[in-house]
């Protein structure tokens, strides 16, 4: 029989050669293509979630219009809820539909709550707070997780569990903000936070082992090599004790280079250092930038030295500080800074490197100017070229150019010395001019359009004002002037423009952080809300109304930063199953699903527990009196706010569990008795049914 | 050959013979080609998807089903799931996803047989193929229904939901779940391959019935 050999082979061969070909791995072919079709879930991008489609995306573009029947609707409701056009238009500038994300996002301290508050702009919706130095328990911060950050903060003999958070400080490249970190400070106790921004949780506290108080804190350089703490309220030293006589002697301001390791994404003590400064207080500090970069600015108050004594009938602070016409802009040189503390050239106080004022004097890295007296803030225009200088006690605004500054370090253009020998550079030789804005000049910050904004707190107001040199091309008006102000209610401390504080302004809006309500909103009782206002600063010129009023009643915040909100890139999910928060990797003692366990040894028990809408595993778990136990527990959600909470009731413990999320805590169990533990978060419809019971068996006595 | 034999086989013809009418004897070998091509490029493809939808899941929850594996929101929708006590979904189907590859393969070598049996038994070898895309979508619909019906009467909502079965194609309605299932690019792929394959067939019975009735009629004259 004969057969068709040669069609036969060429028939065969070629499905065959595609099945030898592609026949043997097509399981992981098939995977690799569903897994690239589907994003799937299992291993998400590092993003952390899945997009299939884009919430909060504006729908389909298309042209809104009005029927008469909308526009009489309109008419009535204004005419009911006696709402103007220009309320109107407020609303139509600020209202989000459901669904639709803002556009800018605000970090703001907490003030004295201890906290950060991320605020939603346009639609100033509180997002969320971010527990840095306070407790917080719908975090689950502070009551069996993250009590180890909040010991790094603590001193010898006090724990210290509040702080008075001041200027939060998003991470820059280049000048702008990238998105990756927040740094705080907190004023009362001289301590900075690392806050990462993939998963909005603090993950370092530093406290500052020379001082006690601080008050420039944070602000970085452009590429956040290093995030500034500036000081406040001097003080000897080391925790040293010294009597207000010997305040010139012993007290001592200071700044310190916190070195940022981005890598690692914390502080890295060992390369960081300060520099010992005269016991002015020394107030905001604001790193150059671009023109001035590898320089910090800060300004002081009390040149006089006042040591206070109301009590004895001498001149009380609020007077002390405040004689003399000039206090000083510190001027300070990050190279040269930098190059003595490699070099060696510091002291160590509580271990830590201090560059000493002779040093400073000697190495030629710090300087004073004049500025008016007890100024607040100090802020570097977006391209370096000037330093503003608020008044506050002036009503001008004095801005430095840091070119002549530059020129007249180099030149030794000095006016006289202070009397710890530290050059004053002659005013009139770094002075480029000054602004008359109103009472109270407080802080400024800048738009794409050539205009600086300062906040006036006497005045209640927010004035724009134009910046000369290659701005003046920007606006129409005349370099260095005022050219307009809105009132605002009430006492405006700082203000934020959007990314205003970066090389790149946006301009678009303004926040100011007014300090009193007072009428603004329903009283809630003696204490009221602080109200952050909205403006509009889009238009040039002297159109800048107030379009939102936004009660903050969680805490006292003093400063904030507006970052594009796309320039943030959250997880909305931990990236695997086990993770742990505080080293941001899998966490190899997670307990995994089939392996949980209690294991006994000794005193000591570890509890291996897992979480899942909607059961803890086990739901049983018994101890005897006094055992020390440590416990486990992962969430095995991958379901974006799929969050579990975990509480034993009578034992102060409380997490969040956030979907991936590893977490373990310690406890003794000291207490005899019966203690269900539940979720704490609503998570599902049998959210009451995710409980268990810890037993805790007396001891035989 | 045995006389059963070549009654299977049916009758041989010479190089030479078929390409005195190549589009006659070698069209439809060059069809079941295709054919097989169509099904191997379909096994990398989906065949099933299904979307779950609820108030609470803007985005939706997707399952896709390959010819060896089920992919998507798996954990998710198993997480629900055992709320209403349904077994995994990786519980479902788990020999044909082992088996499915392997199965893919057998068929192209059946598929390929068939075009050298010139007898009307070609229909037997290229059956599995052809009638692939409709078992896929019977097995699914058994699959579906024998999840939705063996509920642990343990579960937490086991008296509040009835058995049901989710539609293989088309919409259906579990709790507050909206579930749309549609056929993947991979069947629809296979059913082409299916149709080719049919039609080669007829052009293959066409080109040799005349021959095989007259082999047949030589035998009987013998």
């Amino acid at each position: 029989m004969k057969t068709n050999q040669s069609k036969f082979s060429l028939a065969f061969a070629l499905p065959l050669a595609m099945l030898v070909a592609v026949g043997a791995p097509l399981p992981v072919i098939g995977v690799g293509i569903a897994r690239s079709a589907m994003a799937a879930p299992q291993a998400p991008p590092t993003d952390g979630g899945k997009k299939k489609k884009k919430i909060g995306a504006a729908k389909e573009e298309k042209a809104v219009e009005f029927t008469p029947e909308n526009m009489a609707q309109l008419q009535k409701l204004a005419n009911d809820r006696k709402l103007t056009p220009d309320d109107l238009m407020a609303a139509a500038k600020t209202f989000q539909p459901s669904g639709r994300h803002d556009e800018y996002i605000m970090f703001a301290s907490g003030g004295h709550s201890g906290q950060v508050f991320v605020i939603g702009v346009p639609s100033m919706r509180l997002l969320r707070s971010i527990a840095v130095f306070t407790p917080e328990p719908w975090q689950g911060y502070g009551y069996g997780v993250g009590n180890d950050v909040l010991k790094e903060g603590d001193i010898p003999n006090q724990e210290l569990r509040w702080g008075d958070t001041h200027h939060p400080a998003l991470s820059e490249t280049k000048g702008d903000y990238d998105g990756e970190f927040l740094f705080i400070g907190d004023k009362a106790n001289a301590r900075l936070a690392v806050i990462d921004l993939r998963d909005f949780e603090t993950k370092q506290i530093v406290k500052n082992p020379i001082t006690m108080s601080d008050h420039g804190a944070a602000f970085v350089t452009p590429n956040t090599d290093y995030v500034i703490e500036g000081g406040q309220y001097a003080v000897p030293f080391g925790n040293a004790y010294a009597t207000s006589d010997e305040y010139q002697k012993s007290y001592r301001g200071m700044v310190t280079y916190w070195k940022f390791d981005r890598a690692k994404g914390r502080i890295d003590m060992s390369k960081s250092f300060a520099l010992e400064l005269p016991p002015y207080w020394q107030d905001l500090f604001d790193a150059g930038k671009l023109a001035s970069d590898g320089l910090i600015f800060g300004n002081s108050f009390n040149s006089e030295l006042a040591t206070g004594g109301i009590e004895l009938n001498k001149p009380p602070f609020e007077a002390g500080t405040t004689q003399r016409d000039m206090d000083y802009l510190h001027i300070i040189d990050t190279k040269k800074a930098e190059a003595a503390f490699n070099a060696g050239k510091f002291e160590k106080v509580n271990g830590f490197p201090v560059i000493k004022i002779e040093t400073l004097i000697a190495e030629g890295i710090l300087f004073f100017a004049p500025e008016p007296k007890s100024p607040h803030g100090v802020d570097v225009t977006p391209n370096g070229q000037y330093v503003v200088i608020a008044g506050k006690l002036d009503p001008h605004v004095t801005v430095y150019s840091t070119e002549k500054i530059k020129k007249a370090i180099a030149e030794k253009k000095f006016s006289s010395k202070d009397s710890y020998g530290i050059p004053i550079l002659d005013f009139d030789a770094v002075m480029e001019a000054q602004v008359e804005l109103g009472l109270g000049p407080l802080h400024t910050q800048f738009d794409d359009k050539g205009y600086a904004y300062t906040s006036l707190f006497l005045d209640s107001a927010v004035s724009r004002w134009t910046l000369g040199g290659e701005y003046s091309s920007l606006h129409p008006e005349q370099p260095w002037k005022l050219v307009s102000k809105t009132p605002v209610q009430y006492n405006i401390g700082h203000l934020c423009a959007a990314e205003g504080d970066t090389v790149s302004p946006d301009g678009k809006y303004l926040i100011a952080m007014n300090k009193w309500a007072i009428d603004r909103f329903f009283p809630t009782g003696p204490l009221l809300a602080q109200n952050f206002q909205l403006l509009d600063i889009e238009q040039g010129g002297t159109a800048m109304p107030v379009i939102y009023d936004s009660p903050i009643g969680v805490g006292e915040p003093h400063y904030c930063q507006m970052i594009k909100a796309d320039k943030l890139h959250p997880w909305t999910i931990y990236p695997e199953i086990g993770w742990d928060p505080q080293t941001q990797a899998i966490d190899p003692k997670a307990p995994k699903p089939g392996q949980e366990k209690v294991v006994r040894d000794g005193k000591n028990v570890e509890v291996y527990m897992t979480a899942v809408r909607s059961h803890y595993f086990p739901e049983n778990v018994e101890v005897n009196e006094g055992d020390n136990v440590t416990w486990h527990i992962t969430s095995m959600e991958r379901t974006m706010d799929a969050t579990h909470g975990f509480c034993i009731g009578g034992y102060n413990i409380n997490l969040s569990l956030e979907p991936g999320e590893a977490a373990t805590f310690h406890f003794v169990a000291n207490k005899a008795g019966v203690y269900p533990y539940y979720c704490t978060e609503f998570c599902s419809a049998l959210h009451l049914e995710m409980v268990g019971y810890f037993r805790v068996k007396p001891a035989v006595h | 050959m045995s006389p059963f034999l070549s009654r299977v086989f049916g009758p041989r013809v010479s190089p030479e013979f078929v390409r005195a009418d190549r589009m006659r004897y070698s069209l439809p070998p060059l069809m079941l080609s295709l054919a097989r091509i169509a099904l191997v490029v379909s096994v990398f493809l989906p065949y099933w998807h299904m979307t779950l939808e609820a108030p609470q899941y803007p985005e939706g929850l997707e399952l896709t089903a390959y010819v060896n594996q089920l992919v998507g929101d798996v954990r998710e929708i198993d997480g629900l799931n055992h709320y209403i006590g349904m077994r995994k979904l990786n519980d479902a189907a788990s020999l044909e996803r082992a088996m499915g590859v392997w199965m893919v393969i057998a068929m192209l070598f059946l598929v390929e047989g068939a075009a050298l049996v010139h007898s009307r038994w070609a229909l037997l070898l290229v059956l599995p193929a052809l009638l692939f895309p409709l078992g896929f979508l019977v097995d699914l619909q058994y699959w579906l229904y024998s999840h939705g019906h063996n509920l642990d009467p343990t579960a937490p909502l086991s008296s509040s939901v009835k058995p049901f079965v989710p539609p293989a194609l088309g919409i259906g309605n579990i709790g507050q779940f909206r579930t749309i299932a549609s056929a993947g690019t991979g069947w629809y792929l296979a059913c082409a391959s299916s149709l080719l394959t049919a039609s080669a067939l007829f052009f293959h019975r066409r080109a040799y019935k005349p021959l095989y009735d007259r082999m047949l009629a030589e035998k009987a004259s013998i």
